[in-house]
């Protein structure tokens, strides 16, 4: 069985009760469609099940496959050095189609980010190696395509369709 | 599967469609054959992709990465441009399947090779196997803890 390595910990973008006990981690990559469309079924399960679940999302960028998955993952890194990582985050993937980097600094300005600060912390080393240190630790953990779930540390190998993903969280 | 701690056997395919690669031509260097039962399939992040994107982890580790199914030498080469792919691919062709079946990894009623993994030693023998559900990416872990194991 597949396990999260590392266990979340200080470094994980959290949203949601820190210490609810469901605990779902997303290893995703801002530029694949099934990530595109795995979004909107999150947040809808996120509002269902409100404070009885933790969400992560840790950076799985493919770059060969996907160009401007890099820079996206990022971006949202560098806008969380303003603490703002979900509305990068969510800005993303709504508009999942226009990743160059003159949009990522469209959607900086448009979340209110100090645009200044953003364009020097996105060409920060140290933020492109949080990136790579989420996909080496997906990497360990058996990422297998994005994107993969962790449901409580281990790795989720069924539909994440939404009916099919509530039923089994809930059933937690 | 093939015992751990047992020698790889020895083999030769087409990685190109003029080019051969040995395993005993990878003396000195660890190898992670990956066995896999076909070419596109239809996901992003499949199993060759996903660990083309891993091939720097796996070089820290000084292992080289071969994939290997029965699709053709000309089935291969199309297949890496497309997916960008930066390690060999290796074709099980003729005689069909020769290769897995060595390896005992050969799904006969589908006639084409199991989702199977080995990871072989620098001398050649074999630290560590394991066979997927077909339907199942194993993901890397399994393989990155086999070559963490063999540091000690």
């Amino acid at each position: 069985m597949s396990k999260l390595k590392p266990p979340v910990g200080g470094k994980d973008h959290i949203q949601g009760n820190k210490n609810a006990a469901i605990e779902l981690v997303e290893y995703g990559d801002y530029q694949c469609p099934h990530c595109g469309r795995a979004y909107p079924i999150i947040k809808s399960i996120q509002e269902k099940m409100g404070d009885k679940l933790k969400f992560v999302f840790r950076n799985f960028p493919l770059a060969e496959v996907h160009p401007n998955a890099t820079n996206a993952a990022v971006a949202a890194e560098a806008a969380a050095l303003q603490g703002k990582f979900w509305e990068m985050h969510d800005i993303i993937f709504e508009h999942q189609e226009h990743l160059g980097d003159s949009h990522l600094v469209k959607y900086a300005a448009r979340i209110g980010l100090d645009v200044a600060k953003f364009t020097v912390d996105f060409e920060t080393p140290a933020v492109l190696d949080k990136v790579e240190g989420d996909f080496e630790s997906g990497a360990l953990s058996g990422v297998n395509g994005t994107p993969t779930f962790f449901i409580n540390g281990e790795r989720y190998n069924r539909s994440w369709e939404e009916d099919d993903l509530l039923y089994y969280l809930r059933s937690k | 599967m093939l015992k751990t701690g047992t020698q790889a056997p020895d083999f030769s395919l087409n990685t190109t469609p003029d080019q051969k690669l040995s395993l005993s031509q990878l003396k000195g260097k660890r190898v992670i054959l990956a066995f896999y039962p076909a070419d596109w399939s239809p996901v992003c992040g499949d199993q060759m992709a996903l660990y083309n994107e891993m091939l720097k982890i796996f070089s820290k580790h000084n292992a080289q990465l071969l994939g290997i199914s029965v699709d053709s030498k000309w089935c291969h080469m199309a297949f890496a441009q497309d997916r960008k792919l930066h390690f060999p691919l290796l074709a099980d062709y003729e005689p069909k399947g020769a290769v897995a079946k060595l390896y005992d990894v050969y799904d006969n009623e589908e006639g084409q090779c199991k989702r199977a993994l080995y990871v072989i030693d620098e001398v050649g023998v074999i630290r560590w196997s394991y066979l997927s559900p077909v339907g199942i990416n194993p993901g890397a872990d399994g393989i990155i803890d086999a070559l963490n194991e063999m540091k000690k």
